[in-house]
């Protein structure tokens, strides 16, 4: 095996071979990936927003708390959602086990801590800033929020990579709930675990390259607009 | 050619981000080990069942010991491993059916060409671990409870060997599955024991050969077992049958004599001898 | 609807002293870190009338500012709106410029649409305050501009603009111009003139004596969180009876003998 030339070819190969399953499996991890960084933003932002900007009982032991599930283990978080989604478990019936959807549950589970920690850090730091103006002009503390959060938006699309790069990269987690089960469950992560058990390392390796290619383009797309926005926010 | 491969794939992303969750129910999920579906085995035989009664199967491939355990939860239809006392204790327990010896393999000792303990060509099992154990040559183990763990340690305690008493000194407790473990251990330079199909199959063989194989105790039997629907309610017993019959039929036992890789036959069909 | 930028309209109220406070203090007091730095401050702020609130650094000018706004609240004391406590319909009637500017990220016109939508303003009244605002603080060319690209005197008089457009019966200014240059001030200080002459009430905080010329009826002399003198401005500046007073406005550095 040439491991510098060849993985770079084979990656290629793959790529430009159109190959179904690799299609298929490169559209279910960004279907699986995008739709839990979603749900986490829509539950991380606010959430981190809300522990950034409002002054509760409480506040600063929620903030250690959040800063502290950023270091979950995917393979903990995988585990525990098993235990929940399991015939066994408390929402057994609803038949969620190995299917996208409970990729989507443990992955949403593994990002938004990340999401809502960065997130309060950021809108503390421009509380700070805005504090006093807001206090003055009388604003409420929802639209605070609010305000705070678009006027943060620059920075929070940093925020939303840094949990697509988590998630999109996490194989433990999605590997326990989803079972990997071909044509249903296989993402990239586990493609590639499944692959190097078989001890097709190149092959391996070549789509940890087509992975890498993908958040790539992933972030260059959201640098892209984030460069648009920053210009029309100049922050 | 790039540029329209991109486009195809950008166009499949948005399809599947937009599709919903499959919702069609005519499936079953069989909870099975790593060396069946490592071994190619899966993907031979899955389709001939699916074209004949149009039931898909989804296969969740882990070690033995989890198998069981998710079939136990109810989190399975059926369950094909290799692990006979434990799959008879799983029927005992009221979690299975009914068991039915499907196929065997055989399980070997793949080790380095330069052959550091001098077992190469043997087909004595516990007179080979013997030496290991005396040339305190590396050994590489699943250590995971997994079905190979399971045989490994029986044909230690036959050589009488207290193998796992050297942990973290020649024997090597990898805990993971049958690829890692032999991805770690021929980096390693160790002895690893391995069921052939995987060993077959598997791509990254370096220069390692079989170095002890043929002996009867090596016998590796699989065997399938219907959840049991009375006590897991959620298990898909008429769809799962189903399965379980055609594994054992004629026909089935027929597509696993006939699934070869390199020319050379993995499974052996046994059901009902 | 007042018309802010009409400086020619008369100014009910600017020729009689004796009219009602709109807001006093009674024995504000404020604490920090165990040191008093506000102690029985009683202020009278009047109606139309421009305060200038002089004093040395640490004197308490600018906490005394944001006691009367109700961005604090005092540790002692209490503050009266037209003689009655501080509350949200009183604060929703005033309005704050601070030091530096605080721009939202967002257009020239998105941080004024800001203040008026929190206000309660929407549709077509929204647009013409926007609009009325943009021209008054001659930024209508830059409605578009991100507001933090604005240079620091286009900064302040967007944020003056900001304060005016949602028409405060007064406006507190935390030394508005300390940090602009001669044209820059000029230009802020028209508009504090524009919006008093339009029937604002001014409380200005500086520590510029020739602002504090131009732009003062009365003044409000603080010195180590107290009053150190009051009185109408042109008596103040000219003729200061207190110490400190005397001291600052002759530009002689001034210690408390007995700190």
């Amino acid at each position: 095996m040439q491991p510098d030339t060849g993985i770079i070819a084979a990656a290629m190969g793959l790529i430009l071979s159109g190959n179904a399953d690799l299609i298929e499996i490169v559209g279910l991890s960004l279907r699986v990936t995008l739709s839990a960084v979603i749900l986490s933003c829509a539950i991380g932002l606010p959430l981190g927003a809300a522990v950034g900007a409002w002054r509760f009982p409480g506040r600063g032991v929620l903030a250690v708390l959040l800063n502290a599930l950023m270091g979950l283990p995917p393979v903990v978080v995988g585990l525990a959602v098993y235990l929940m989604l399991s015939a066994s478990g408390p929402f057994g019936p609803l038949r969620l086990l190995y299917t996208p959807t409970a990729m989507i549950i443990a992955q949403t589970i593994l990002v938004t801590p990340i999401v809502a920690a960065l997130t309060r850090q950021a809108i503390e730091d421009l509380q700070s800033e805005y504090g006093e103006q807001f206090a003055s002009l009388g604003v409420g503390p929802v639209r605070r929020l609010s305000a705070l959060l678009w006027d943060a938006r620059v920075g929070l699309l940093t925020v939303a990579l840094a949990g697509f790069g988590r998630a999109v990269a996490e194989v433990g987690a999605v590997m326990i709930v989803g079972g990997n089960i071909n044509h249903v469950t296989r993402v990239m992560t586990t493609t590639i675990a499944l692959e190097t058990s078989k001890g097709n390392l190149q092959l391996a390796l070549a789509l940890g390259v087509v992975l890498l290619g993908l958040a790539l383009v992933v972030n260059a797309a959201v640098m892209a607009v984030r460069g648009v926005s920053a210009r029309a926010a100049h922050a | 050619m790039f540029r329209r491969s991109f486009a195809g794939l950008a166009a499949a992303a948005l399809f599947a981000l937009a599709a919903p969750a499959q919702a069609a129910d005519d499936f079953i999920i069989v909870q099975s080990t790593t060396s069946t579906q490592n071994s190619g085995l899966f993907d031979d035989l899955l389709p001939k069942f699916q074209a004949k009664t149009g039931i898909e199967v989804r296969v969740v491939a882990v070690g033995t010991g989890q198998a069981i355990k998710n079939a136990a939860n109810g989190d399975g239809d059926v369950l094909f491993v290799h692990a006979k006392p434990a799959e008879e204790k799983f029927v005992a327990d009221g979690d299975g059916v009914v068991r039915y010896d499907v196929m065997y393999n055989d399980f070997v000792i793949v080790g380095p060409a330069d052959d550091p303990a001098g077992v190469a060509g043997s087909s004595d099992v516990t007179a080979a671990l013997t030496t290991i154990a005396q040339a305190q040559a590396p050994f590489a183990s699943r250590g995971d409870d997994s079905g190979t763990h399971k045989a490994e340690l029986r044909l230690w305690k036959a050589a009488g060997v207290d193998a796992p008493a050297a942990s973290g000194d020649w024997y090597r407790e990898t805990g993971s599955g049958m690829g890692a473990t032999l991805n770690a251990g021929t980096a390693m330079g160790a002895y690893i024991m391995t069921d052939r199909a995987t060993w077959i199959a598997f791509g990254n063989k370096g220069d390692y050969q079989i170095a002890v194989q043929g002996d009867e105790r090596m016998f590796n039997q699989y065997g399938i077992i219907l959840v049991n629907p009375e006590t897991h309610p959620g298990v898909k017993a008429e769809l799962g049958q189903a399965f379980v019959d055609w594994v054992v039929s004629p026909e089935g036992q027929d597509a696993i004599a006939a699934y070869k890789v390199d020319g050379q036959q993995l499974f052996f069909p046994n059901a009902g001898e | 609807m007042r018309d802010l930028s009409d400086p020619l309209r008369p100014v009910p109220g600017s020729q009689s002293p004796a009219a009602a406070p709109i807001l006093e203090t009674r024995g504000l007091g404020y604490d920090a870190g165990g040191r008093v730095l506000i102690d029985g401050l009683d202020l009278t702020i009047r109606p139309c009338r421009r305060t200038v609130v002089l004093g040395a650094n640490g004197a308490g000018k600018s906490l005394a500012l944001r006691l009367m706004h109700g961005l604090m609240r005092p540790a002692r004391g209490e503050v009266l709106w037209q003689g009655k406590p501080l509350d949200r319909q009183a604060r929703a009637a005033q309005a704050m410029v601070f030091q530096r500017p605080v721009m939202l990220r967002r257009s020239v016109r998105a941080n004024l649409r800001f203040a008026l939508v929190v206000h309660g303003f929407a549709g077509r009244e929204r647009a013409l305050r926007e609009a009325r605002a943009l021209e008054q603080a001659r930024l209508t060319d830059l409605a578009h501009r991100p507001a933090r690209v604005l240079s620091g005197g286009e900064q302040q008089r967007l944020a003056l603009a900001r304060a005016l457009a949602t028409e405060p019966r007064i406006l507190f200014l935390d030394e508005p111009t300390a940090s602009l240059d001669p044209a820059s001030t000029h230009a802020v200080e028209t508009l504090i003139d524009a919006a008093h002459a339009a029937g604002i009430t001014i409380v200005l905080v500086t520590h510029d004596l020739g602002q504090a010329r131009r732009l003062g009826d009365d003044v409000i002399f603080l010195h180590a969180g107290q009053v150190a003198e009051t009185g109408p401005a042109a008596r103040v500046l000219t003729a200061p009876s207190s110490g400190p007073a005397r001291a600052w406005i002759d530009g002689r550095l001034y210690f408390d003998p007995t700190p």
